[in-house]
């Protein structure tokens, strides 16, 4: 019960990142995804072990409390406007997020799967969180939109991990979550660096490099 | 022992973050790839099969590891020169270079080494998750070396480089779980995720969880493999790092994401699915080859020229593949061809770069007059790229050819060469301009002789090209045909 409680927490949650306007507010809802993630692996594995409780509070540490910093960090250095400045609308991006929930429960009750995921809604959840992800990615401007569709992605991803926790070896979980700690990390101080280069940290200055526009032509100093 | 193959690179690559001083960064660096080597060479010629659940060599990885590490080796000893000239060596005119140049080469000299380290742990890993840890390393590893001229451009490489290639390895990493979800439906019990053990036939259910593994492993190491449609990144990256980095992003890194690939590809084979997995390969390798042919025409950044080269390369290794049987054996002679080759072109990319400061074509003419060595190079590597004989490329995409049309598959064969023939009528479109014609004015003479260390290396890796293409020396003879039955399942 709790669990599907919390997996719904998630579901609302990806509305929420598509929905807001608010950089920070962002954050704070990529943070709270990061948390009910970092409980989940508890919950799943039914039974009282050192293993999941190792994992629950790294990833919580992780995702919950480090990444927000990080990104708030960044926010504040890089200066950064604080609207998201999506691509597309706010309503057009919530109906493209109820749109790819029903598709992935649509996928979801297609799918045969082990033992260990039946009755929940993990799976669908998932499917659509990592969609939500890879969405923001593709329809937000600034860099830092980017990065945290990338965590949302990698939070659902995550997700759908969770339910594997008895055959993947601790050493892999752990493996995961430090790359993904330093990939934050180093996009974070790219994101300072491209607020330091172009004054802002717009996406769609990075066009620079391209095969289409001819030398001669090619702007070489934008501002 | 293969534990210290990742071993000395991490501990050299940690502790040159924290030297001040230049020519003991550079002492390391060379010190390293030679270590990296040595033991290389040693594991392999006295066959030591040492291997765990997590680390283990076979001869598909050993194939893999020593173009690493000859390419690495090479790497190192042109790093000497490319330091030495100082920071402004490699610089286009347009850009400005701010940054002081102390801080940041012991902290390219830390960013390389870790990258040989994470390469090679993924080349030996054996568990599919520690792949997929190593492989997500190497991006971050060689995200700062690209951003190492601290300018627009070269940030703009690197922003696209780190979030596509991110993007990508996440999507493999979707794929390994899947291949989880297949292992633990297929009831084989707690088999774990080790490559090479992985055998799924004959379980209905798990079958098409493993179709979705592959697709989803292809398309995230495809990615970073550099296969088109995912290859955005690749032209950006290989054109705004410094040539020795892009020597070995093209000759290294895309052959690792390669070898990620044919790791699922050989548990496909092992599990019956053999046909699927090829199909696969064959659509995407015709695919790049023809990204690769349309933008090469009318290329005016010549090291961009070679990058979607690169892009035709790994999509010739993936249609041998994905023809099997002999053409297998030619996309894996094709991969040591091919790293050989381009990254000496990479190297002399960087030499044409330090006397005429352009990455333009039009603007570099007269090359053999005012560097002959690397004139002399340049058209060689051009010529052995595009698959003119003698090299040992023409060998292997010929191999690939002739089993293309040994197995009736004509039109694969026609498009093939079709694809091969644009590749090398765009190439030569650009490239005698650029090594005959009249040298502009104002270029400066790089005196009578040029730096040995960035000729050096260039010379030896293009004479095992050439080597190569007269005869295949026992040694790798044996890691190829191994390399071929390990992929192949043929025991």
């Amino acid at each position: 019960m709790l669990i599907n409680i919390l997996i719904t927490f998630l579901l609302i949650t990806n509305i929420g990142a598509v929905a807001s306007s608010r950089l920070t507010y962002c954050i704070k809802i990529v943070a709270a995804q990061g948390v009910v993630i970092g409980i989940l692996p508890c919950l799943i594995y039914g039974e009282f072990a050192l293993l999941p409780i190792v994992i629950a509070i790294f990833t919580i540490t992780v995702k919950g409390v480090i990444f927000p910093l990080l990104l708030g960090w960044s926010l504040k250095t890089a200066q950064v406007a604080r609207e998201v400045e999506p691509l597309v609308s706010y309503p057009f991006s919530i109906i493209t997020a109820v749109l790819i929930f029903i598709l992935s429960f649509w996928l979801g009750s297609r799918l045969s799967l082990p033992a260990s995921f039946c009755g929940y809604l993990l799976v669908p959840v998932a499917f659509s969180t990592i969609m939500t992800g890879l969405f923001l990615i593709v329809s937000r401007v600034k860099a830092l939109t980017q990065v945290l569709g990338y965590l949302i992605m990698e939070n659902g991803i995550y997700a759908f991990g969770v339910a594997l926790l008895r055959e993947q070896p601790l050493l892999v979980e752990l493996g995961v979550l430090l790359d993904m700690f330093v990939a934050v990390f180093v996009m974070g101080i790219a994101i300072f660096h491209i607020s330091r280069e172009f004054d802002h940290i717009d996406t769609h200055v990075l066009d620079n490099l391209s095969d289409r526009i001819p030398a001669d032509i090619r702007p070489t100093e934008e501002t | 022992m293969i534990f210290l193959l990742v071993l000395i690179p991490f501990i050299s690559g940690i502790m040159a973050f924290f030297l001040r001083n230049n020519p003991a960064c550079r002492g390391l660096i060379v010190a390293t790839a030679a270590a990296h080597s040595g033991l290389t060479a040693a594991i392999c010629f006295m066959n030591v099969k040492t291997s765990s659940n997590w680390l283990f060599l076979d001869e598909l990885g050993a194939l893999f590891l020593c173009i690493t590490s000859i390419l690495f080796l090479a790497a190192a000893v042109y790093s000497i020169a490319f330091f030495r000239e100082g920071p402004h060596s490699e610089d286009d005119k347009k850009q400005t270079a701010p940054v002081s140049f102390n801080t940041k080469e012991a902290a390219f000299s830390g960013c390389l080494l870790l990258f040989l380290g994470s390469m090679t742990l993924v080349i030996i890993s054996r568990h599919f998750g520690l792949l997929w840890v190593a492989m997500e390393a190497t991006t971050l590893a060689s995200a700062p070396l690209i951003y190492f001229h601290r300018n627009k451009r070269s940030l703009e490489a690197t922003w696209k480089y780190l979030l596509i290639c991110s993007v990508g390895i996440a999507l493999a990493l979707l794929g390994n779980l899947f291949l989880g979800v297949a292992v633990s439906l297929s009831g084989k019990g707690n088999i774990g995720l080790i490559i090479s053990q992985l055998d799924l036939s004959g379980s209905e259910t798990s079958i098409p969880w493993l179709k979705a593994a592959f697709l989803f492993i292809f398309v995230g190491y495809g990615t970073k493999m550099g296969l088109a449609p995912f290859h955005t990144w690749l032209p950006d990256a290989h054109s705004e790092a410094p040539s020795l980095v892009s020597a070995l992003l093209s000759g290294a890194l895309l052959n690792c994401a390669f070898l990620g690939i044919l790791r699922a590809h050989q548990v496909c084979v092992a599990s019956g699915i053999a046909s699927f997995s090829r199909d696969i390969f064959l659509l995407f390798g015709l695919l790049s080859m023809a990204a690769a042919a349309i933008f090469i025409f009318g290329q005016h950044d010549y090291k961009r020229l070679l990058a979607y080269s690169s892009i035709e390369h790994m999509g010739i290794m993936a249609l041998g593949i994905g023809l099997g049987q002999t053409a297998a054996f030619g996309a894996l002679f094709h991969v040591f061809n091919h790293s050989m080759v381009k990254g000496f072109l990479f190297f002399t990319a960087g030499n044409i770069l330090s006397v005429y400061h352009t990455k333009e074509v039009k603007n570099v003419k007269g090359l053999i007059r005012i560097a002959p060595v690397s004139g002399i190079l340049w058209m060689l590597g051009i010529l052995a790229i595009t698959g003119t004989p003698p090299f040992g490329v023409f060998f292997s995409e010929f191999i690939i050819f002739r089993s293309a049309v040994e197995q009736g598959r004509n039109i694969t064969a026609v498009i093939y060469l079709i694809l091969l023939a644009a590749v090398f009528i765009g190439m030569f479109l650009v490239v005698p301009e650029m090594v005959q014609g009249k040298y502009p004015e104002d270029i400066k003479r790089p005196g009578k002789k040029e730096n040995m260390f960035r000729i050096l290396p260039c010379l030896v890796l293009c004479g095992f090209a050439l080597w190569l293409g007269f005869c295949v020396p026992d040694w790798l003879q044996n890691i190829l045909q191994q390399a071929l039955i390990i992929l192949e399942n043929l025991k």
